[in-house]
């Protein structure tokens, strides 16, 4: 089994399975001859040619739109968004269509598409290159909302995305690209979406994080007797083994890089309250990104919520 | 050095049958008299239908409802011109286009009381569902049209808009992208010269809306979109390019909206009766019967018959619609996803 990086495993899943389907196609801005601006679609150009892995112009409202008439005329497209930031442009595409088009048709059309987009601070880039808008997207019912944490999970949940029957953002946390390595496996795996991944198990606090904080709670919670919860799919999440691992520990701590004020951790701790709430020995703590706009490299640890935020939140649910 | 001229373009404009029912010879589509009787039929049932469904709206029979009145010609002509191969892009006021394809008059009566399953379209017609969120369902024609030429699928696409779509960002992506790819779609604005309140002047500096497609590499020409025949014609020769592997083209139809620009609208507030009146002079309808007539096909008794034969099917439909059983709760999540998340599953139990 080979070690591979996040970027690999990508290439890897999205190389399976064109191999394997051919009504996978790519489409999005310079994916094709360039690889993408991460390398993610590197030699897949080559491979499978200008029909199934489209350079099309900068224009994301009709990269996401064609990709909605691809999805329901037969093919599955894949497309990728260059930054995070720039999905605000087609998200009238993405949240007024292709996540309803299979109820506004009443199920004669459907639309299994991919949008695949780096997410996430942390890489020194410019404005909206960086950033963590996913609550955004998963108050949309009809879209799926994925997260990988690492390699293993970028492929099999991208392999997993990629033959679902409706559309899923993908969310690949750009700090990690290169940063983990990985054994995983050639060949077909599937990682399930709408299931979390115990990362680490522990009894006296449970640990709730996604994307590139995964990688950062784990550090924080080292000396711990955590439990760490790996989300990989916000929506629909994993509320079943959210709230059995809340039940056990009864403390939780919630870590994301989005802004605090109903971000995805607001659900996660409503829900908590809702169903768990005896369970509980000590509030329900989020770490967070303060109510700002993302900003740029010079003040980026400020923003990104660090491994000692992460112990503080820990030492104070754990003196209750 | 001296400037020169890099390019220089020329905008057509087609029109084949005037207010009077006077056709070009030249450029009058090849159809037998019973495909002319089956325009003027498709028409009236247009008509008939639009007429039921705003009265239906006064009674408190139907929920808000936008018009099609005076665009029959630009809904029929192009409808008639598709083959069963092609696929349709509607915006929200195509219902001519729909009933002309077939489909069923029920189904769109229960949509606009707010039915959705009316939105189903049947196995057998290849028609998107309603796109009320003006332009944006260009750029998913044009990703059809990628479907289709990437699957050698012999089909083409058909988008309709109106003029305001125009003014919107998806308009332009989805034009560029189409022309860059030189993809099979047709891309038909029902120009009717009102958005809402605002008239085509508000919403262009242009001269006409078909230019607007020289400045993305393929043809633009504007029709006569009350004249059935030029927008048939058009609407065919465009098909064929499309299907040739040209590329898109678009058209104009220059028409006008007779009506409010939803039941929910007063359209006296912002434009004069005398403009309304010029209009109906030119009545696509009209202009119809009259050719028909001189060309004997066709007498008053046979309007008669027309639109009494359309209003019982429209009122057969009606009908239909109003015995259908209400939704029940779990329609809302039936068809939402493949497979429902567990709180989804919940919620539709009850929980």
């Amino acid at each position: 089994m080979a070690q591979l990086n996040m970027v690999q495993a990508i290439n890897q899943a999205l190389a399976e399975e064109m191999a394997r389907d051919e009504r996978v196609v790519l489409l999005g801005e310079d994916i094709g001859r360039d690889g993408g601006v991460f390398r993610v679609t590197e030699g897949l150009f080559e491979r499978f040619g200008a029909e199934r892995v489209i350079d099309t112009p900068l224009s994301e409202s009709a990269i996401v739109g064609a990709a909605i008439g691809m999805a329901a005329c037969g093919l599955r497209p894949v497309a990728e968004i260059q930054f995070m930031g720039f999905t605000y442009s087609g998200f009238e595409q993405l949240v007024a269509h292709a996540a309803r088009l299979r109820a506004r048709s009443r199920g004669r059309f459907s639309c299994p598409l991919v949008l695949r987009t780096p997410y996430g601070g942390g890489i020194k880039a410019p404005e909206l290159h960086e950033e963590s808008s996913e609550a955004l997207f998963c108050q949309s019912p009809g879209l799926k909302v994925v997260v990988p944490s690492g390699p293993y999970t970028a492929k099999g949940l991208l392999v997993a995305a990629l033959r679902d029957p409706d559309p899923v953002l993908f969310l690949e946390p750009t700090r990690l690209y290169r940063m983990l390595r990985e054994e995983v496996p050639e060949g077909e795996y599937t990682v399930e979406l709408g299931r979390a991944r115990l990362a680490r198990a522990g009894t006296q606090v449970t640990v709730l994080a996604w994307g590139s904080m995964l990688e950062r709670a784990l550090k924080a919670v080292a000396n711990y007797d955590a439990e760490v919860i790996d989300l990989l799919t916000l929506n629909p999440f994993d509320a079943e083994t959210v709230l059995g691992s809340v039940m056990k520990t009864g403390r939780v701590v919630i870590v994301h890089e989005a802004a605090k004020t109903a971000g995805f951790g607001a659900e996660l701790a409503a829900t908590i309250a809702e169903e768990a709430i005896l369970h509980l020995r000590a509030p329900v703590l989020r770490v967070a990104a303060p109510d700002v706009p993302v900003p740029l490299a010079r003040l980026m640890d400020h923003y990104l919520p660090s491994i000692e935020q992460v112990r503080a939140a820990l030492d104070e649910v754990l003196r209750y | 050095m001296p400037e020169e001229i890099l390019a220089s373009f020329q905008v057509r404009r087609l029109s084949i049958l005037d207010e009077n029912g006077h056709a070009d010879p030249e450029l009058l589509p090849g159809l037998s008299d019973d495909e002319l009787l089956r325009l003027y039929l498709a028409m009236v049932l247009a008509r008939t239908f639009d007429e039921r469904a705003v009265a239906l709206q006064r009674e408190g029979r139907l929920g808000t409802y936008p018009p099609i009145m005076g665009q029959e010609a630009a809904q029929v002509g192009s409808a008639l011109a598709l083959t069963p191969a092609d696929w349709v892009f509607p915006s929200f006021r195509e219902m001519g286009v729909h009933l002309t394809l077939g489909y069923p008059a029920v189904q769109l009566l229960q949509y606009w009381t707010g039915d959705e399953r009316g939105q189903k379209t049947p196995d057998h017609l290849n028609i998107f569902p309603f796109c009320v969120a003006v332009a944006s369902q260009i750029p998913q024609a044009v990703g059809a049209a990628f479907a289709l030429k990437n699957r050698r699928d012999p089909g083409a696409v058909v988008v309709y808009f109106g003029d305001g779509a125009t003014s919107k960002g998806d308009f332009h992506e989805g034009f560029n992208m189409a022309g860059v790819f030189r993809l099979p779609v047709v891309f038909i604005c029902q120009n009717n010269q009102w958005a809402i309140s605002v008239p085509l002047k508000g919403q262009t500096a242009a001269q006409t809306l078909a230019q607007k497609a020289i400045g993305y590499g393929f043809e633009g020409i504007q029709v006569d979109g009350n004249d059935v025949f030029a927008v048939y014609r058009a609407t065919q020769q465009a098909l064929e390019k499309a299907r040739a592997g040209v590329g898109p083209t678009f058209i104009e139809c220059l028409t006008y909206r007779m009506a409010d620009h939803t039941t929910a609208d007063d359209a006296a507030r912002y434009r004069s009766p005398e403009e309304v009146a010029l209009w109906r002079a030119r009545d696509p309808i009209l202009r119809l019967e009259r050719f028909l007539a001189a060309r004997s096909l066709f007498g008053e008794a046979d309007a008669a018959q027309a639109r009494e034969a359309a209003g019982q099917a429209v009122d057969a439909a009606v009908g239909a619609m109003e015995a259908l059983p209400a939704p029940g709760r779990e329609e809302m999540f039936d068809t939402m996803l493949a497979a429902l998340g567990p709180r989804q599953d919940g919620q539709r139990k009850g929980r």
